[in-house]
């Protein structure tokens, strides 16, 4: 049976949405509408996909309005008439088609500190009580298919929100780390109140509600974290002293130095210098830049940038990022 | 088009973000190799996730008489003898640590009472093996290791002020050719998926950890990055690949309804009780129970029922038999004609245990059928059926190092990709632990290999304008054919007839095939332009899934045997004689298949007498046996 989709297509400067009627069978869900629009009459449609299993979080889409999983959303949820619109995750830059460019959310991870092992306690000897590690193991279900971070009213719409706004996504992670039975960091709590930006969050739930892995992102999370946080700050002894403490706890806003002794150990009689900054063109033994005339179409050196191009670019073909401090 | 080509150093590349790519790389930082991960896919995507039973170690937390020489035991017998023992020697003694380590970093896995590693039964295993999350071991794996490598950026922030200086990951970005300087890596080219850009990785070690190759079958739980790119980039720098004809068919796929068809049931299922029925509702596993298993394994249902509580008065239910044995079962069932509705048989937990029970063991299996097909497995039996899963195969590799055999010198190879450790068929549970050991073996070996040079090979101009022009071609060549449909047919082919089942006239046929294939593939081309077009990726990646399918033919119409993850029905039995025998497949000039018989390694004495001499007549010939005593 032919059913109707409308699939935007379009990239950063711009797009719409296309008419396509495709042909639609027992069993199948929106990605495999995707993939026979690719093998028939689109084979450049733009989109993300993996495992079509629901466990990777790659396919993330807007279906009707709603961030889903292409792969998780069944055609027979839709009425028989129902035209079916399809259109990228909202939140992030357009890359092309349906894939956006989702690199906030790896920066935000870089951001939040890591997990820190107990100092003296070695591998194989780590005790821990199922009950305990139940908790955080909530939060280590998530498949990163950043959907939460997609409909954060917070951010969506609000590019300006952003730099100080890690998203929920990230507070499941600094609650998980939280929870976490072994790790020997104590302000996790606070440091997504500064630094991840939680005091944003009016706990709507939109987030819980687009959770493919029904994590309980804001009841088991968000609302834990923010409570304690509370506690510690309205209570004046405990406040001074994570006052003082947090100082040289955190050494700089945004990320506080990552204390993984036994990690770098391994590591600890090679020294790590040979991390090299960029470096010029490479020389050869007589000290000159090889010029390959020999192979090269032309006579003489060639152009370094390129023998077809001419001057000036058009700004936008220019592949040239300025280098900008990390945050 | 602009053929600005954006040029990187590195120390040691790794190909690959699964698992065995992020621990080889985690390997190189810390030993202090500047370290550049390639990713297909975004970081964290990898078909690692898939994985849902767990990694197999002994740790022997749950049995105390579980070590290191019993998982060596079951993993040459679920190999049927032709593993590289020395692999599986590694393997066996080293996952525990590789385990442990994954803890330190962050890893929160089930625990036992006493608060341990919790260690569960599978398809195999003699004892309780596995370390599992729920049935998300996979993801944990790769979310743990994602996030061990941001830890390490940073720390590298802290010190230097950049996440990137010392690991950098390009996510979405897919190489496509390796360059050499005489006879070393030199480098990778490939292309960000994202622009369409080229880019050129210089680095005297590359580590390839790219997976597997089911995309070029039809009937697959792989994903789109499974096209085999990491063998023929192997092939293609003069490596050679070992023992292409073994690929795992995943005994229970589900096959009905389509959105889930290829989507793998875990073992696990069957470790904690699920039973195999055909249509008239036989549990028939009990008709297959191989002579070589037959003193393991319950005759009985009702002995069968009492393992799950008791294992160590009664013997296994055969629905725990290895995978091979489970899947030529439920082809034999099918094709006999009591199959399910789609061409499958029925695999029962609802009626075994109580739904609360079937929720709390199987989390994510229950949810994922629920929310993708409708399907309760607390209420009804699933349709499930073989699945192509998984390559022993791969590039052949010096068993401690990971580097790569034949002419090429830099190139080092781990997980799925790399071939010998699971000999013919491999069990549940020892590829995630096969990444985590020799991910970290690679990248450490990688490392010292650099450190031994002199000077950085260098890769030459006119093959990096080689390798743009090839990567181009598609897009500039006018009215070629479309690669979606290049990819259907040779899926068939490789489905119909290089399947599960062999037989020579259909491998002839399909190595016909695959030549006529490739003249069509020769002239693909892909509308629109080099921003994120799904079409020229394809179109670049069918080359790989054509040369790795030759290798598989090619070596299946040779091996005249059945063996693990290899069953012809012309030649019915496992022979002596062939378990001596490595069929390796390099690449000539001309770019044919080359295919040549080696003798397989010989395993050294006390590995050898670590097993019963009844036992080892069934695998070896008797002149060896023979040979042994005489010593």
């Amino acid at each position: 049976m032919k059913r109707h989709f409308r699939v935007w297509r379009g990239d950063a400067s711009g797009g719409d949405l296309r008419d396509f009627d495709v042909e639609v069978n027992e069993g199948e869900v929106v990605l495999d509408i995707i993939h026979r629009l690719q093998a028939t009459e689109t084979p450049d449609l733009a989109c993300r996909w993996n495992c079509k299993a629901g466990k990777c979080g790659s396919c993330s889409m807007e279906i009707n309005g709603k961030p889903r999983l292409g792969c998780m959303t069944r055609m027979s949820t839709f009425e028989e008439n129902e035209t079916i619109t399809i259109t990228p995750i909202r939140t992030f830059p357009v890359i092309r088609d349906l894939v956006t460019d989702v690199s906030f959310n790896y920066e935000k991870a870089r951001e939040t500190p890591a997990f820190a092992p107990p100092p003296g306690v070695a591998p194989g000897e780590y005790r821990m009580q199922q009950i305990d590690v139940e908790r955080s193991q909530e939060f280590r279900k998530c498949i990163e298919c950043f959907l939460c971070q997609n409909t954060c009213h917070v951010i969506r719409d609000h590019d300006e929100n952003k730099p100080a706004f890690s998203g929920p996504r990230y507070f499941i992670r600094a609650a998980e780390l939280d929870m976490h039975p072994l790790d020997d960091r104590s302000d996790r709590k606070e440091y997504a109140q500064a630094s991840q930006g939680l005091g944003f969050c009016n706990i709507t739930k939109c987030c819980t509600e687009v959770c493919p892995e029904h994590i309980k992102i804001t009841d088991n999370a968000i609302i834990p974290m923010k409570e304690r946080v509370v506690d510690r700050r309205y209570d004046p002894l405990v406040w001074l002293g994570r006052k003082i403490l947090r100082r040289d706890q955190l050494g700089s806003d945004n990320m506080a130095p990552s204390t993984t002794p036994g990690v770098a150990g391994t590591s600890g009689g090679i020294p790590s210098s040979r991390a090299r900054r960029p470096e010029g063109a490479p020389v050869g033994p007589d000290g000159h830049m090889d010029i390959a005339e020999l192979v090269a179409p032309l006579q003489g050196g060639l152009s370094p940038f390129g023998e077809d191009m001419t001057f000036p670019l058009p700004p936008e073909e220019v592949t040239y990022h300025h280098p900008e401090k990390d945050r | 088009m602009s053929t600005l080509i954006e040029r990187h150093l590195y120390d040691v590349v790794v190909i690959g973000a699964g698992g065995a790519g992020l621990r080889a790389a985690i390997e190189a930082r810390l030993a202090g190799k500047r370290t550049a991960i390639i990713s297909k896919s975004l970081f964290g995507k990898a078909h690692t996730v898939m994985a849902e039973g767990g990694a197999a170690a002994a740790m022997g937390n749950v049995n105390s008489r579980d070590n290191w020489m019993v998982h060596f035991r079951d993993t040459m017998r679920g190999g049927k003898f032709l593993n590289n023992f020395r692999m599986a020697e590694l393997h066996a003694k080293e996952a525990p640590e590789r385990i442990w380590e994954l803890e330190t970093y962050g890893a929160l896995f089930d625990r036992t009472k006493d608060g341990k590693i919790s260690q569960r039964n599978f398809g195999g295993h003699e004892y309780p093996r596995l370390a599992h999350v729920g049935d998300r071991t996979g993801l944990e794996l790769i979310r743990t290791l994602q996030q061990k490598i941001v830890s390490l950026q940073q720390e590298d922030f802290a010190e230097t002020g950049s996440y990137d200086s010392r690991i950098r990951v390009f996510q979405e970005t897919t190489i496509t050719e390796l360059l050499l300087d005489g006879d070393r890596v030199a480098g990778a080219f490939g292309y960000y998926r994202e622009s369409g850009e080229f880019v050129l990785f210089e680095a005297p070690a590359v580590v390839l950890a790219t997976g597997g190759v089911g995309r070029s079958y039809k009937v697959t739980s792989n994903s789109w990055e499974y096209t085999g790119d990491g063998h023929a980039l192997a092939l293609r720098a003069g490596a050679t690949l070992i023992n292409m004809e073994f690929l795992q068919f995943h005994p229970t796929g589900m096959v009905w309804p389509p959105s889930v068809k290829g989507i793998l049931v875990t073992e696990s299922v069957r470790g904690d009780g699920g039973v195999l029925r055909n249509s008239e509702g036989k549990r028939f596993m009990f008709d297959y129970v191989p002579d070589v298993f037959r003193k393991q394994y319950a005759e009985t249902e009702e002995e069968a029922d009492r393992w799950y509580t008791d294992a160590d008065n009664n013997r296994r239910p055969p629905e725990l038999l290895p995978r091979d044995e489970v899947a030529r079962a439920i082809n034999s069932e099918v094709k006999a004609g009591r199959g399910s509705p789609a061409g499958g048989v029925f695999l029962d937990i609802a009626s075994r245990m109580p739904a609360e029970q079937i929720i709390r063991r199987l989390p994510s299996m229950h949810h994922q059928f629920k929310e993708l097909a409708d399907v309760d497995i607390t209420k009804e039996p699933m349709e499930v059926g073989p699945t192509c899963h998984y390559v022993m195969g791969g590039v052949e590799v010096e068993p401690d190092t990971g580097a790569a055999f034949g002419t090429v010198q830099g190139l080092f190879a781990a997980g799925e990709v790399s071939g010998g450790m699971h000999g013919s068929n491999r069990l549940g549970g020892n590829s995630l632990s096969d990444l985590l050991v020799f991910g970290k073996r690679a990248g450490e070996h990688a490392s010292a290999y650099v450190e031994t040079l002199q000077a950085r090979p260098k890769p030459s101009k006119v093959d990096v304008a080689a390798a743009a022009e090839v990567a181009l071609a598609p897009l500039v060549r006018a009215g070629g054919e479309n690669p979606y449909t290049l990819q259907q047919d040779l899926q068939a082919v490789m489905g119909d007839l290089v399947g599960i089942i062999r037989r020579e006239g259909e491998l002839t046929d399909a190595l016909k095939k695959l030549q006529e294939l490739r003249v069509r593939v020769a002239n693909v081309s892909a509308s629109g332009g080099r921003r994120y077009n799904p079409g020229w990726h394809l179109a670049i990646d069918l080359r790989n899934m054509l040369v790795v399918s030759e290798c598989t033919a090619k070596a299946a119409l040779e091996r005249e045997e059945s063996r693990g993850g290899h069953t012809r029905e012309d030649f019915p039995k496992m022979s002596p004689e062939w378990r001596r025998v490595n069929l390796v497949c390099s690449l000539e000039e001309t770019g044919e298949v080359h295919l040549e018989r080696k003798p397989v390694p010989r395993m050294r004495d006390e590995l050898f007498d670590l097993f019963d001499r009844s036992e080892l007549a069934k695998y070896v010939t008797d002149e060896e046996l023979a040979e042994r005593e005489a010593e």
